[in-house]
């Protein structure tokens, strides 16, 4: 088991694509850390060069005490999972899995007795002379999962492992995953670009985005402190709904309009983020987790603190229920939101209006076209600056 | 939620979810369309295979019989079937020494071939290195040039180094000009592996050696099977190399039979018995090779 230390990386490729700039990460022993991100972000690429697939253009890596930088990856005593699985195909499972021991000299003995070892945590015990092709999915992963396993590396590397199963399996080998890496303590960088997976999977979690490094930190953290727009766009499903407004401070009171209804914003919040202050009278992106609204007829309403809207679309979800209803407000569309709505044309109401999304408890009575008043917990709003796109703190 | 999924799995059924069903005619037609293609592949098959049995036959009948008669006469009369022409031959110190230089050419350069071919396909498909590309184009150039112009500087070559006359310099020659196309066949096949199987053999610790030997290899098989085929019918049957770079030491079977047509005339006792005898070997080569021949082997190693 080892740290692993990532000092200013930097990937520039032979046709000049910068895939990964000035990333800095310490992944601590035995953690659990997620590098998450939409396509293209440089996690892969990130991920190959700890592996020791793709060359370093800047930057060191460490793994324990040593620098690996040009170190081949078969000497980096580290192991890999690898997305298509890649399994031999012309070798059994047994065989599949022991290939690291028996490339490294084993005795073969030995190699037997570790590889039933691993197929046992596996669950690949009756599967053991079965070759890849007659296998089902969910096994092939398990055994690219014994092949990492068996090795005992210094740390794993796993790179969308997940991403070729269906729904529910993917639900099991997650927690099959997680409760294996927590039994080894091995230390462990993931790949995903599935924010549920990364919330879910990781110690802390690193979100990326065109190959810089947006935010690190414990899901927790991420979801409810967003360093910036694209974290508090990306962590969250469904999404942050982001509106761009104006802050007013009239006397003691600080607060944004939203169409017609004004809100007001907590003195907690004004407390935690001294810095709004100096956004008086200035353009602010206001961001609502659809979890912070609540249907007023269930919570009841509370002036400065209820938008009212028409419901436009419900979505019975049995825990909770979505609820979509449109403002007259701008929006403040992420990167991928803008994508999200260039494919689908879907999310915005109008040129000058938006749509918002809650989550509402299973209780409430809403249907589709009725006038509606939701309550908002001011207490957890979050704001942004336009320009910079960065939470505004202090 | 996965629950809900195990039981209401909605699995179609096919027998029943209302697939169009196909017209009797249609069927009737599409049947029609199978048979005439079966009949189509029998006939060619006889109008191949009624030659090459009525030398088998003649290889079987006395020199005075394939003379007087023709060869269907034997289906009627099989008692004038006979080993005796096989037995006259392989007598014949020339055939059998001519049979023996031809396994000692055509084995090694099946082998050289093969062995070389593999080690550059793997090369110039999966490592790195400056001008890689300009090496393939040289091999896909070499592909197109013909044995007949290298002929004679080859022949002066041999002659000044000793290799003229000699086994090794046959064999040398037909490594030479097998190589290009084994190179290239052997290089798209290798390159058709996933990127990902050899990564996660170099991380499990695997040399270029190693991942060579126990990953490409035997993933490569089906093309390497093809391959051996291929080279060594292409030297067993090999005539003209021959004729030009052995003597009559190292001369192989293909000299051998001409050889023989020219001193007897007519001889088709001989030819025939001889033609068996060299088409022999190359059968027990395809048929120990085409099991390879199988579809599919890189099925279930990725996704």
């Amino acid at each position: 088991m080892a740290a692993i230390a990532i000092e200013h990386l930097g990937k520039t490729y032979a046709d000049g694509t910068r895939a990964v700039t000035d990333l800095n990460l310490d992944i601590m022993d035995g953690e659990f850390l997620v590098l998450v991100g939409p396509s293209g972000c440089g996690k892969t690429t990130a991920l190959r060069m700890i592996a020791g697939l793709e060359e370093i253009s800047e930057g060191t890596i460490r793994i324990g005490d040593r620098e690996v930088n040009n170190v081949p990856a078969r000497d980096r005593d580290v192991a890999m999972v690898f997305q298509s699985y890649a399994l031999y195909p012309h070798l059994t499972v047994h065989e599949n899995i022991g290939f690291g021991l028996t490339l490294r000299k084993m005795k073969k003995p030995d190699i037997d007795k570790r590889v039933r070892e691993v197929a046992e945590i596996l669950e690949l015990t009756d599967h053991l002379d079965r070759k890849p092709r007659q296998l089902s999915g969910g096994q092939r992963q398990r055994v690219a999962m014994g092949r990492a396993i068996v090795r005992e590396p210094q740390a794993f590397l796993m790179d969308e492992p997940l991403s070729n199963l269906d729904a529910k399996l993917r639900v099991q080998m997650r927690a099959q995953i997680a409760r294996i890496q927590r039994d080894l303590g091995v230390t462990t960088t993931y790949v995903t670009h599935d924010q549920t997976e990364a919330m879910t999977l990781g110690d802390r979690v690193a979100v990326m985005r065109g190959g810089l490094l947006q935010q690190v930190g414990p899901p927790q953290t991420l979801y409810e402190q967003p360093a910036n727009l694209f974290v508090a766009g990306f962590i969250g499903s469904p999404g942050m709904n982001l509106i761009s407004t104006t802050l007013t401070v009239d006397g003691g009171k600080t607060t944004f309009g939203i169409g017609d209804t004004t809100l007001e914003v907590p003195e907690s919040v004004l407390h935690q983020r001294p810095a709004l202050r100096n956004y008086a009278g200035k353009q602010v992106a206001v961001g609502i987790r659809p979890e912070d609204m609540e249907d007023a007829e269930i919570v009841g309403d509370e002036p400065g603190a209820t938008l009212t809207s028409v419901a436009d679309l419900v979505e019975a979800m049995g825990s909770d229920v979505m609820v979509h209803f449109p403002v007259q407000a701008e929006a403040v569309l992420t990167e991928e939101q803008k994508q999200l709505v260039d494919e689908t044309g879907a999310a915005v109401a109008g040129t000058s209006g938006t749509v918002l999304v809650g989550r509402f408890s299973p209780r409430t009575r809403v249907y589709v076209g009725q006038p509606i008043k939701v309550r908002i917990d001011t207490a957890r709003l979050h704001f942004f600056d336009l320009q910079t796109g960065k939470s505004v703190w202090d | 939620m996965a629950t809900a999924t195990e039981t209401l799995d909605p699995t179609p059924d096919l027998n029943t979810s209302g697939t169009p069903s196909r017209s009797i005619a249609t069927r009737i037609a599409g049947r029609l369309g199978q048979g005439t293609v079966q009949v189509i592949l029998i006939v060619i098959a006889v109008f191949w295979l009624v030659p090459v049995f009525g030398l088998l036959i003649s290889s079987l009948r006395p020199d005075t019989a394939n003379s007087s008669s023709g060869w269907w006469t034997a289906l009627t009369a099989p008692s004038q079937l006979t080993l005796e022409n096989y037995a006259n031959l392989l007598g014949e110190s020339t055939i059998t020494s001519s049979l023996i230089n031809t396994v000692l050419i055509s084995v090694p350069a099946t082998v050289l071939v093969v062995l070389i071919g593999a080690l550059a396909a793997y090369a110039l498909a999966w490592i790195d290195f400056p001008g890689r590309d300009w090496v393939m184009i040289g091999v896909v150039g070499l592909l197109v040039v013909p044995i007949q112009i290298a002929l004679i500087p080859i022949a002066k070559f041999y002659g000044a180094t000793g290799l003229f006359g000699t086994i090794t310099g046959v064999v040398l020659f037909h490594v030479a000009f097998g190589l290009p196309f084994a190179v290239f066949l052997l290089r798209n096949y290798f390159s058709g592996i996933p990127r990902d199987l050899l990564e996660a053999a170099r991380m499990d610790g695997g040399t270029e050696w190693s991942i060579f030997r126990r990953v490409v290899l035997p993933i490569g098989l089906p093309a390497i099977a093809s391959l051996s085929i291929f080279q060594f019918l292409w030297v067993w049957n090999d005539l003209l190399v021959a004729l030009v770079f052995a003597d009559p030491d190292s001369q192989p079977i293909t000299i051998a039979l001409r050889g023989q047509l020219r001193q007897f005339g007519s001889n088709i006792d001989i030819l025939a018995s001889g033609s068996f005898i060299s088409i022999i070997i190359p059968l027990i080569v395809f048929f120990s090779f085409q099991r390879y021949f199988v579809q599919g082997v890189l099925a279930g190693s990725t996704k």
